[in-house]
């Protein structure tokens, strides 16, 4: 199968609907190191309806079928719903963080590779800025590839989250896709 | 109605149907003992909390009914996660409340505080550290739902003292007794599969029809789901022979015709033999444990797998299976017959399976256990003990082991007809499960005789459990197979590591196990020749008013056979003695 943009052999999302209860985090992490598998991201919060929290996680099936992980996630009595999604067929978001070295000469050139990218910059020092970006993760990946070389002091990125996409778009792009 | 929360939680036991309580308090749990007076329940005093839990695991092996057993905070929550991790391993049915230091002090390093529901997270199918007495009757609702549904295993309840404590304002509650619907609607992700899938069934059913090596390997998940007779049936309708799992001694007559006895790494040779040469799995309530398989690319090449569990997890979780059925055991193998019956009744008839069958009863001559008989004088044949108390107590009676070689030989030698007549440790292998064991399952079951068969080094683990056997008037009688060794290690050694004997010699005399049953309170025997042995199980069978123990002097170097060494296939099943004998 080919390479879509933003998917990875060994990579899935997993959206995890859980009751939103003190410890459950806990119980989904102490899951994936008790059973031996991977998290490659983590991210949290609450949703619509605030009975429930969503976990996105991305997992590394290389450590893992990711039916046993699906499985055994299921087992655990606060989990209400899990969905596997497909990058083809979601919309994934991560946001990313940067403080850069940033002097007088190099400034212009890191604000304008921003201005590029979408990204803002969000904190202004002497010789360094914050600024954010946000994206497809690998599009994040190619902003943090061209902003290297200006000298990066600290990164932070989220983790993605994701949701599935809605029903007619995807169907319409799918068809768009296969005649491409 | 006001109430406060410790009464409300022995009230909510009460009304759960609970009857007996295996405990012992301390501090934090104190609140929650003061109503005990007062209550129906029977309350077991334990002498170390462990001996509670696996009392409790013991009550629920023979009764089907959960085991509750009740510790206070810290050490005593500690001392339970061994039985908790025993009961996930085997999905026994308990419930343990545990006290807890009053809320607002946890995080701050109290007195007999520690993080137990951290702790016993990854060994408890759930556990809830209750915050408001509000929460109390829900929770244990919640908690009695979730061990004894779906697949089953043991739920924790962390209980601090400020909300059981009448003293304090916030043990106050308006009492509530929640209804199944209420129950299962605050239980939004848990909704176990127990029916079958319709098309699987018919899959399946037509697999068993074409199958010409059918062998259906019944695990545990048959007594959880109490599908003995289903079982039986199956078999017969489509004549099919039947191996138990240790976990499954007793789910299937070993007086039978189509009874094959347990596989395994100790497992008989026609049953491992049987598995390994099959067309066609029926792994139902089994999990394809290591000790089962062997090496799993080895392990029956040529079958196909139908494996139906409760639990989804446990399909393709080590051998991918043709037709995975999510259910109950006993719906889906009465689904399965029902779906057998269908297609028969439509013309589809069973394949000639008369070489198959001879072959099976060929192994069977072929490769009998054995074991050789001591002259007069020499140590006693531990494989012998075990013929002679089987064959001296009722056909239903329970027996109950603890881990290593006198396990294996329980469950090679006994002759299971009952269900929930073996109770063991099988997945979490716990020494020292078998005293406390047995007491619970004389306590669930005091209508029975109740043995236990146990090893020098288990015994020596939870023996002080005796101490409330005597103090209860709870007559179990324990059988030691005393070899003076942790035998199971010294057979490893003695096979795999050149016979150097590393930290495995006990000493058959210290301590001296007749005095020491004295001391707690039991009749003690010891039993050093083979005439001796009758005399002293009748005697120990007409002792009602006491626990007893016989120090049964085995010989050491008598090693369990057949043996698949571990990391091998089934095929390279060692049945002949000298194999393995070291020379000594």
């Amino acid at each position: 199968m080919p390479q879509l943009p933003g998917t990875d052999a060994h990579h899935h999302t997993l959206v995890v609907l859980v009751e939103n209860k003190a410890g459950v985090l806990a119980r989904v992490a102490s899951l994936f190191a008790r059973r031996g598998f991977n998290i490659f991201s983590l991210a949290v919060a609450p949703t619509e309806d605030d009975r429930f929290s969503r976990i996105t996680i991305v997992v590394d099936v290389a450590s893992a079928p990711l039916e046993q992980i699906t499985k055994q996630l299921y087992k655990l009595v606060n989990v209400v719903k899990i969905s596997e999604l497909d990058p083809r067929d979601s919309v994934e978001r991560e946001l990313m963080l940067v403080t850069l070295k940033a002097d007088l000469t190099t400034r212009s050139q890191v604000i304008e590779l921003v201005n590029l990218f979408e990204g803002r910059v969000v904190d202004v020092g002497h010789d360094e800025l914050t600024v954010s970006v946000d994206g497809v993760p690998d599009r994040l990946d190619d902003v943090e590839e061209l902003l290297r070389p200006f000298g990066i002091v600290e990164l932070q990125r989220t983790g993605r989250v994701a949701l599935p996409k809605l029903e007619h778009t995807a169907l319409s792009l799918r068809s768009a896709r296969r005649t491409a | 109605m006001k109430i406060d929360g410790g009464r409300a939680l022995i009230k909510a036991l009460e009304l759960e149907g609970v009857e007996t309580i295996f405990g012992l308090p301390g501090g934090a749990i104190l609140p929650v003992y003061d109503p005990i007076i007062d209550s129906p329940i029977r309350h077991i005093l334990v002498r170390h909390e462990q001996g509670a839990g696996h009392m409790a695991e013991g009550f629920a092996h023979v009764t089907g009914k959960p085991g509750v057993c009740m510790v206070t905070s810290g050490p005593a929550a500690t001392n339970v996660v061994t039985p908790l991790c025993d009961a996930y391993m085997d999905s026994v049915p308990m419930v343990c409340i545990t006290g807890q230091v009053p809320f607002s002090a946890i995080g701050t390093d109290a007195f007999q505080e520690c993080d137990t529901v951290g702790i016993t997270r990854s060994v408890t199918k759930h556990n809830e550290l209750i915050t408001e007495a509000q929460d109390i009757p829900l929770m244990v609702r919640q908690a009695f739902h979730l061990a004894t549904t779906g697949r089953p295993g043991p739920v924790l309840l962390d209980v601090p003292k400020d909300i059981v404590d009448p003293k304090n304002p916030r043990s106050t509650l308006e009492w509530y007794w929640p209804t199944d619907d209420e129950v299962a609607a605050s239980l939004p992700g848990y909704r176990p599969t127990t029916k079958g899938h319709p098309k699987m069934i018919r899959q399946a059913a037509e697999l068993i029809l074409r199958a010409e090596r059918p062998v259906i390997y019944a695990g545990g998940g048959i007594l959880k789901a109490r599908a003995a007779e289903a079982l039986r049936e199956l078999a017969e309708l489509c004549d099919i022979h039947v191996v138990t799992t240790l976990m499954a001694r007793g789910a299937f007559p070993d007086d039978h015709h189509l009874a094959l006895g347990m596989p395994g790494m100790h497992g008989n040779y026609t049953s491992v033999t049987s598995m390994q040469q099959s067309d066609l799995l029926i792994a139902l309530g089994s999990r394809f444990d290591d000790r089962v398989t062997g090496k799993v690319d080895g392990f029956a090449p040529g079958a196909k797998v139908i494996h139906v569990d409760i639990d989804p997890a446990e399909l393709g979780k080590v051998r991918r299976p043709d037709v995975p059925i999510v259910g109950d055991c006993r719906l889906v193998i009465e689904e399965l017959i029902t779906a057998v019956r269908d297609l028969t009744a439509g013309g589809v008839t069973f394949p000639d399976r008369s070489a198959w069958k001879q072959t099976i009863s060929g192994w069977q001559e072929t490769y009998p256990l054995t074991y050789e008989q001591s002259e007069p004088g020499e140590a006693l044949k531990p494989q012998y003990v075990l013929e002679r108390l089987r064959d001296n107590t009722p056909d239903d009676t329970i027996v109950a082991s603890g881990v290593g070689q006198h396990q294996m030989w329980t469950s090679q030698y006994w002759r299971f007809n009952h269900p929930y007549t073996w109770v063991n440790s099988g997945g979490l292998g716990t020494m020292g499960f078998s005293v406390p064991a047995a007491i619970g399952a004389k306590v669930g079951r005091p209508d029975r005789m109740v043995w236990a068969v146990d090893g020098d080094g288990c015994f020596q683990m939870t023996a002080q459990e005796l101490v409330t056997a005597a103090s209860e008037r709870i007559p179990v009688k324990i059988a030691i197979l005393n070899n003076a060794y942790l035998g199971m290690v010294r057979q490893w050694q003695e096979m795999f590591y050149d016979e150097r004997y590393s930290e495995v010699y006990l000493s058959p005399d210290l301590p001296d196990y007749k005095l020491w049953a004295e001391a707690m309170g039991c009749v003690g025997m010891r039993v050093e020749s083979p005439d001796e042995v009758d005399a002293a199980i009748q005697k120990a069978n007409e002792i009602d008013d006491r626990p007893v123990v016989i120090d049964f002097r085995t010989d050491a170097r008598e090693k369990v056979y057949p043996m698949v060494p571990s990391g091998l296939s089934n095929d390279q099943i060692v049945t002949d003695p000298a194999h393995g004998e070291g020379g000594h």
